[in-house]
C-alpha cells in the first residue's frame, strides 16, 4: 500500500550486510558440519588437536562475524524503518485517517525483509563459490582426512529463510510501535519534531543553532554514525590483532567485513543526513550561505559521535578478544597472551580520520549539486 | 447526528499553553452541509480534527448517534473512522507511487466499494485512471482525493480548506463536484474555510473566533459554486 516492493529492494546496505554475514557463516558452518562428519576418522592426537582448533575457530568466527553483522542489520533495519516513517509520515497519516489499522499498514513493511532475502541468498551462493578454495586452505597440509563439500539444507533454512522471516517480522512489529500514535501527529509530521527545547544558552550563530537542531531532530543518525565508526574500528583492529591467534584468511575476512560495514553504514548515514536536510541546505544557500557553512551546519555535529564510536570500538574489540583468549582458548596450549595493540590502534585511527574526513569533504562538495529550484518548489 | 458539548482543546504546556477550543457546543444533523468559517488561528481546523476523531479532546464530548468519541481507544477510533468518516485536505495527500485508480481504491477497499470507478467518472477523471499524482494538475489531484474519500461511502465527510491550494476556475469546479456529490449521496458534510464566499454554498454557516463559536446562521440564500464570488 504505502511501502512498495521498490522500497524494500532499495535497502542495498542491508543486503550487503547480510550477504557478508551469510557468506562467512555459511563458509564456516558448512565446513564445521562436513568436518564433524569425519570426526570418527581422526586418529592421532596432533590431528585431533588441529580438528579441535578448527571447530573452535568456526564457532568463534560465526559468533563474532555473524553476531556482529546480524546486530548491525537489526540496527540498520530499525533505523531505515524509523526514517521511512518519519519521511512518509503524511502519507501514513492519511491512510490511518482513512481508517486503516496500524497493523494493516505495518503489514506492508514486511517487504523490507526482501533486502535481507536478497543479501542472504547472495551470501549463501557466494559461500559455495568460495568453498572449494576455502576447504583447500583450511586443510592445506592434509592433516585431516579429505572430505567433500556437502549441501546442508538446514543451513539454507537457517541462513536464508529464517533471517528473511525474522527481519520481515521485526519490520512489521517495529513499524506497529512507531505507527501507534494519533494520526494527526503523523499528518503534521510531529514524529520528526518531537523533543523538548532545553537550550540553556543561546547559540552564538545561526550555523551553530542549525547544527544543534539537526542533531536533535535526527538522534538515530547520531547513533548510526557512531555505530559505523565503532564497526570500522572494531573489525579492522580485530583483524590485525588476531593474526597471531587465527589464520590469515580469518583476519582478511574480518578486515573486509570491517571495511564493508564501516563504509556502508557511514555512507547510508551521511546520505540520509543530506537527503533529510535538503530543504534546509537549499534554504541556506538561497540566503547566501556557502557549501562550507551548510556542511558545518548539517554534517559537522556528527564528528564527536564518530570519534567516540571509534574509541568505544577499540575498547570493545580489546575486551572481546581478551575474554575470548581467556575463556575460549583456556585449555589450548600455545595461544599467546593478548595485549592492546597500540600501533594497530594508531594506524587504524589515521586511516579512519582520512576516510571519515574524506567522505565529509566529498559530501560538502555534493551539497553544491542540490537543485535549489526543484527543492524549493516541492 | 453529531452532538458536540462543551469541547475544549489545549496546545502546548506551561507558559506557552493556550486554549485552541474553548467550550464549543453544536449539533449537526444528518445529511446537512455545514461550513465552519473563521480567520487563521480561530480554531476551526482543530475543531474539525477533534470532532472527526483525528485528534483527542481535553474536555467535553462528541457523540455520533449517541456513541461518544472521548471514551474510544486509538484502535476504536481507527475503526470508527474506517466505518463512518472521510477527509479531504487542502494538500491532497495522494500517495505518489500509486496511480489514480489505486489511490481511489485505497478508500474503496475500506468501504467494500466495487463500483468505485464510477466515482472517477463523477469527478471527470475516468480518462486519467493510470496517471500518477505527479502527472496531474492541482485540481485533478484534489478531485482524486474527493473520489478517494467518497469511495469509502462515508456517513460524514470532513473537508479542510479543500480549494485552498487551487486557482479560482479549478476551485469552483472542485467545489461544484463536492456539492453535487453531497446532494446525490446525502452524506453529512462539514467544511472548514476562511473564505466567506465559499461559505455561501452551505446550508448553515458556523463562525468561529478565538476557539469559540460566535454565530450559527441558517443560510437561506444558498448559492452554487458558480454563483459565489471568489
Amino acid at each position: 500500500m504505502i511501502v512498495s516492493m521498490k522500497d524494500g529492494a532499495r535497502l542495498f546496505g542491508i543486503s550487503i550486510m547480510t550477504c557478508c554475514a551469510v557468506t562467512v557463516c555459511n563458509l564456516f558452518l558448512n565446513y564445521y558440519l562436513d568436518l564433524t562428519a569425519v570426526a570418527g576418522l581422526i586418529g592421532d592426537s596432533y590431528a585431533k588437536m588441529f580438528y579441535d582448533a578448527q571447530v573452535m575457530t568456526a564457532k568463534v568466527v560465526c559468533g563474532v562475524a555473524g553476531g556482529c553483522l546480524a546486530a548491525t542489520t537489526v540496527v540498520m533495519l530499525v533505523f531505515y524503518i524509523k526514517h521511512y516513517i518519519d519521511s512518509h509520515s503524511r502519507e501514513l497519516g492519511i491512510v490511518k485517517a482513512l481508517g486503516y489499522s496500524d497493523f494493516r499498514i505495518a503489514r506492508g513493511f514486511c517487504v523490507f525483509g526482501l533486502s535481507v532475502f536478497a543479501g542472504c541468498l547472495a551470501g549463501y551462493l557466494l559461500a559455495f563459490a568460495l568453498m572449494p578454495r576455502f576447504y583447500e586452505l583450511q586443510n592445506a597440509d592434509a592433516i585431516l582426512p579429505a572430505f567433500p563439500i556437502r549441501i546442508h539444507w538446514r543451513l539454507f533454512f537457517l541462513l536464508v529463510i529464517a533471517p528473511t522471516a525474522a527481519f520481515g517480522l521485526l519490520a512489521v512489529c517495529f513499524s506497529v510501535t512507531r505507527l501507534n500514535q494519533p494520526c494527526v501527529n503523523l499528518l503534521r509530521g510531529i514524529t520528526r519534531l518531537r523533543g523538548k527545547t532545553r537550550d540553556g544558552k543561546e547559540k552564538p550563530t545561526f550555523v551553530a543553532q542549525m547544527r544543534s537542531a539537526v542533531l536533535k531532530s535526527r538522534k538515530t543518525l547520531v547513533f548510526l554514525i557512531g555505530f559505523s565508526a565503532f564497526c570500522f574500528s572494531d573489525m579492522i583492529q580485530m583483524a590485525f590483532s588476531m593474526d597471531e591467534m587465527a589464520s590469515e584468511m580469518m583476519g582478511l575476512m574480518l578486515f573486509i567485513i570491517g571495511v564493508v560495514l564501516g563504509f556502508t553504514t557511514l555512507y547510508i548515514a551521511v546520505t540520509t543526513v543530506i537527503r533529510s536536510n535538503q530543504k534546509n541546505i537549499a534554504m541556506m544557500r538561497v540566503f547566501g550561505y556557502d557549501s562550507g557553512d551548510c556542511k558545518r551546519a548539517v554534517l559537522d555535529g556528527y564528528r564527536p559521535a564518530a570519534y567516540i564510536g571509534f574509541l568505544i570500538g577499540s575498547v570493545y574489540q580489546y575486551l572481546l578478544l581478551k575474554i575470548m583468549v581467556n575463556l575460549v582458548f583456556a585449555g589450548i596450549e600455545g595461544v599467546p597472551e593478548y595485549r592492546f595493540d597500540f600501533p594497530v590502534f594508531f594506524l587504524t585511527l589515521a586511516v579512519f580520520i582520512l576516510v571519515y574526513e574524506g567522505i565529509m569533504f566529498a559530501c560538502g562538495r555534493a551539497m553544491k549539486q542540490i537543485p535549489l529550484k526543484q527543492i524549493m518548489s516541492e | 447526528m453529531i452532538e458536540i458539548k462543551n469541547l475544549t482543546k489545549y496546545y502546548g504546556s506551561g507558559e506557552s499553553r493556550f486554549k485552541a477550543l474553548d467550550g464549543v457546543s453544536l449539533r449537526i444533523d444528518d445529511g446537512t452541509f455545514d461550513v465552519i468559517l473563521g480567520a487563521s488561528g480561530s480554531g476551526k481546523s482543530t475543531f474539525l480534527n477533534v470532532i472527526s476523531g483525528l485528534e483527542t479532546m481535553d474536555g467535553g464530548s462528541v457523540a455520533y448517534d449517541g456513541r461518544p468519541l472521548e471514551t474510544m481507544s486509538e484502535r476504536e477510533l481507527t475503526r470508527f473512522r474506517r466505518d463512518n468518516t472521510a477527509y479531504i485536505f487542502q494538500q491532497y495527500y495522494l500517495l505518489p507511487h500509486l496511480n489514480v485508480e489505486k489511490n481511489v481504491r485505497l478508500g474503496a477497499d475500506l468501504g467494500n466499494n466495487r463500483s468505485f470507478l464510477l466515482l472517477l467518472d463523477a469527478v471527470g477523471l475516468s480518462g486519467k485512471r493510470k496517471k500518477y499524482p505527479a502527472e496531474l494538475s492541482g485540481g485533478e489531484q484534489q478531485r482524486v482525493a474527493i473520489a478517494r474519500a467518497l469511495a469509502k461511502n462515508p456517513k460524514v465527510l470532513f473537508l479542510d480548506e479543500p480549494t485552498g491550494a487551487l486557482d479560482e476556475k479549478t476551485g469552483r469546479q472542485v467545489l461544484n463536484h463536492i456539492i453535487e456529490l453531497q446532494k446525490k449521496q446525502g452524506f453529512t458534510m462539514i467544511m472548514v474555510t476562511h473564505n466567506a464566499n465559499i461559505a455561501e454554498t452551505a446550508d448553515r454557516i458556523i463562525k468561529m473566533n478565538s476557539g469559540k463559536i460566535v454565530s450559527v446562521t441558517q443560510n437561506a440564500g444558498k448559492k452554487t459554486a458558480y454563483e459565489i464570488g471568489w
